[in-house]
């Protein structure tokens, strides 16, 4: 049975008149329309609000402030100094090869591991909710709590990292006082802290993929390895790319953790980071053009991954 | 097509709605771009003669000032109340709404009530945050205000210490309290390493010999500590090298003026006693509080402190006073000296200005009374005795002093070799924050780095400090 057509159940519409005054109809239909929506858009008022004191106002009056700066109690354009002074900072690039490298350390651990814990977790037939909150546990620890039990494992004197490589015979390591290991030291920490989550999204699409696909291929005598390969990654393309693009655009404005273990720039710098760097222009140096011009070049990177994210998601959608 | 067709006026909708959203933002943000009219302080404009008139005790006014005791600080709390209270029997239509805060001040706290001009009328602030309240156009010029009338002891305070909050002839504040900096040592490690307490390091291969024997104590006990994070390690550069007689920029304040022989001997030294002797421990890129907790817990013999540090350690790590000491810096050329104080916010009322400047002076000012009062402290059971404030100066000191040592409550002695070899104060370079930042790097290479080349380390930091001044 096919749906009733338009025709069928009311007649068409009357043909536009074109001496017809079109306003009021045009007002009429807004009225309309409003009434219709009067308390979807009520609700909307509060999120709007919000986003539009919180969210919006500060992007846009950072990307002002970005062009300003402060003379002797005034606040004076700028032109493009505070962006000329960023880029004259050794420490910007620095910031950014520091972020860079952050962010590919965190993809290859932060990325990789849960992916592999998923799987792992997967295969389990029983206990997987209490291994599920195991792995989720780290999550629901406060940041800072996390951080400080890290700088503990870490320390070279009295650290349980430090002990634990002596107890097997091992030689000691600086961890966050090199500027071989500090950042590596950060990115194991970070993703202790943070995996649980992207861990369970990962186990959400696993168990999305119909078992049948699995039975197929071992009747074709896929091993572990090929079955990963040639089912789960493609069954899981979609998930795996947003959670990657997701984790770019988070990585790219850590903050906390090299803030809290290493008091900021770390040895010799090693540690300092774009959005720490931020940080100290705006609340050390009380340099907010250049905080906001910092600020609107990282914004900048993270609008076209962000860009992408929704793309994909689209294509998710669709 | 006809999803096309259905999507259009949507999207020509959304885009519109988008492009007004956009608009009113930017005008929003646009309104939000502050600046005063001209910047010649016209909102400091006064009749000069009214002004320096002590404040009319019939006047009716209400001050906010912050920095007044927590309620965990009880003693405190109660002598600021009892101040409160004498204070109101000589100006009763004076009311004074105290915001407690604690800390007093926290940088990032700090930068931001500036910027949001939400400071009380009265507020406390650091030395070296002059130049940042003035960029943000906050505190009133009280120069009219304040004179042998208002501030009756005006005339026996040090100058230097007034010097550092006037800019171009014009005072902004009044001092709280001053510091400078020195070698504080553990007194019960110094004993334990067969050192002799009273006789602190004066000199820094002095200090690298004690460090050395203390260290050898073993159980994870340091004979030194270093900050080299958050800054503190660029504000302890300074600090040495002053004390040495080197300084950190030119007389110009446009080229940097550390990258010479005594730089590289504060490096070399630091080096050697961190990798050579093994005589600063292990963990590092320490930064404020960090050494504290250490030499609180008995692990720590010495680092670059001032006097109230000892004071933190007593008040929040169960330390006591009678285990420290302090020496003067060494090298005792000159030394950092830095302290708090307190400014007026700009824009309020001459008779707001009067009364601020009038707590102020009983408060803070006046020998005798408010923190000042010794007795009072004693009987309320915090401590007497620390080498801090320190900014009086002749007939004023003399009196002070005395009334200080006559109601100690810790063996004085202890601060002897640094009270009787008073070191010339010198404030922090201009851009500190900045500069810090680039000397942290320094001090965290060479303790974090065994093959550190404190040359070139030096070098680079010049090269980028020279970039920072130039782009003042």
């Amino acid at each position: 049975m096919s749906a009733p057509t338009l025709s069928k159940r009311q007649p068409p519409p009357p043909a536009p008149d074109a001496g017809a005054p079109r306003i009021p109809r045009d007002r009429a239909a807004f009225r309309q329309a409003l009434k219709r929506n009067l308390t979807a858009h009520g609700f909307l008022i509060g999120a709007v609000l919000c986003f539009s004191l919180f969210s919006w106002y500060p992007m846009v009056r950072e990307f002002f402030l970005a062009f300003e700066k402060r003379e002797n109690g005034r606040t004076v354009w700028a032109g493009w100094s505070n962006f000329t002074y960023i880029f004259n900072d050794p420490a910007f690039w620095q910031a950014w090869r520091n972020t860079l490298l952050f962010t590919g350390l965190a993809l290859l651990l932060g990325f990789v591991v849960p992916f592999v814990v998923a799987l792992v977790l997967n295969e389990f037939r029983h206990g997987r909710g209490y291994l599920r909150l195991l792995v989720y546990l780290p999550v629901m620890l406060p940041p800072v709590a996390s951080v400080l039990l890290f700088k503990y494992f870490y320390d070279p004197g009295y650290g349980l990292f430090n002990r634990a490589l002596g107890a097997v015979g091992l030689p000691e390591q600086q961890w966050l006082q090199s500027t071989d290991t500090a950042m590596l030291s950060v990115v194991i920490a970070a993703t202790w802290m943070n995996m649980g989550g992207a861990t369970l999204i990962y186990l959400a699409a696993l168990q999305g993929i119909p078992g049948e696909l699995y039975e197929a291929a071992e009747l074709d005598g896929a091993g572990i390895l090929r079955k990963i390969w040639h089912v789960t990654v493609p069954q899981t393309r979609l998930v795996l790319s947003l959670m990657l693009l997701m984790q770019i655009i988070a990585t790219m404005q850590v903050f906390v953790e090299p803030f809290l273990l290493t008091g900021g720039a770390g040895p010799e710098g090693a540690t300092l980071t774009v959005v720490q760097l931020i940080y100290q222009y705006a609340f050390t140096f009380n340099n907010y053009g250049s905080a906001a011009a910092l600020g609107l070049v990282l914004l900048v990177l993270l609008a076209g991954f962000s860009a992408a994210y929704v793309r994909l998601s689209r294509a998710s959608e669709e | 097509m006809t999803r096309s067709g259905t999507r259009r006026p949507r999207t020509h909708r959304r885009h519109t709605a988008a492009l007004a959203s956009a608009l009113a933002l930017a005008t929003l943000a646009a309104c939000g771009t502050s600046s005063s009219d001209d910047g010649s302080g016209g909102g400091d404009a006064v009749d000069t003669a009214q002004a320096a008139a002590p404040l009319d005790p019939k006047t009716k006014v209400t001050l906010t000032i912050d920095c007044m005791p927590p309620a965990t600080e009880k003693a405190e709390l109660k002598q600021w109340k009892e101040d409160v209270e004498k204070f109101n029997e000589k100006y009763p239509n004076v009311t004074i709404e105290g915001k407690q805060t604690d800390p007093c001040l926290e940088p990032p706290r700090f930068t931001a009530m500036l910027k949001a001009e939400s400071q009380p009328d009265v507020f406390y602030t650091y030395f070296t945050d002059l130049q940042q309240v003035l960029d943000n156009d906050g505190a009133t010029d009280i120069s009219a205000y304040v004179n042998d009338r208002t501030v009756p002891a005006l005339k026996d305070m040090d100058p230097d210490v007034l010097d550092v909050l006037k800019q171009d002839g014009k005072l902004y504040g009044l001092p709280y309290s001053n510091y400078t900096m020195g070698l504080l040592i553990n007194r019960p490690l110094f004993e334990k390493a067969g050192l002799d307490p009273d006789k602190p390091p004066t000199t820094w291969p002095q200090v690298r010999a004690a460090a050395k024997r203390i260290a050898a104590l073993g159980d994870g006990t340091a004979g030194f500590g270093e900050y080299s994070a958050g800054n503190n390690g660029g504000w302890h550069f300074t600090a040495t090298t002053y004390g040495l007689g080197g300084d950190i920029v030119d007389e110009g304040g446009s080229k940097a003026a550390f990258d010479d022989a005594t730089g590289k001997r504060i490096l070399d030294n630091l080096k050697a006693m961190r990798w050579d002797d093994d005589s600063m421990g292990k963990t590092q890129l320490l930064k404020w509080g960090d050494l504290q907790k250490q030499m609180a817990s008995g692990k720590l013999g010495m680092f670059l402190a001032a006097p109230d540090d000892i004071t933190y350690m007593v008040q929040n790590l169960g330390a006591k006073y009678e285990d420290y000491g302090m020496a003067p810096i060494p090298g005792q050329r000159a030394t950092l000296f830095g302290g708090n104080d307190y400014m007026i916010k700009k824009g309020i009322s001459p008779d707001k200005v009067k009364a601020a400047i009038a707590w102020i002076n009983f408060k803070f000012l006046t020998p005798g009374k408010g923190q000042f009062d010794w007795a009072r402290t004693k009987a309320d059971g915090l401590p007497v005795g620390l080498p801090q404030p320190n900014f009086w100066t002749g007939a004023t000191k003399t009196a002070h002093d005395r009334a200080r040592a006559a109601n100690s409550t810790m063996p004085v002695a202890n601060f002897k070799a640094f009270t009787d070899n008073r070191v010339q104060g010198k404030p922090e370079p201009p851009k500190a924050q900045e500069i810090y930042k680039v000397l942290d790097t320094v001090m965290s290479a060479v303790l974090t780095n065994k093959n550190a080349d404190t040359g070139q380390l030096l070098d680079t930091a010049e090269r980028q400090v020279d970039q920072i001044l130039a782009n003042q």
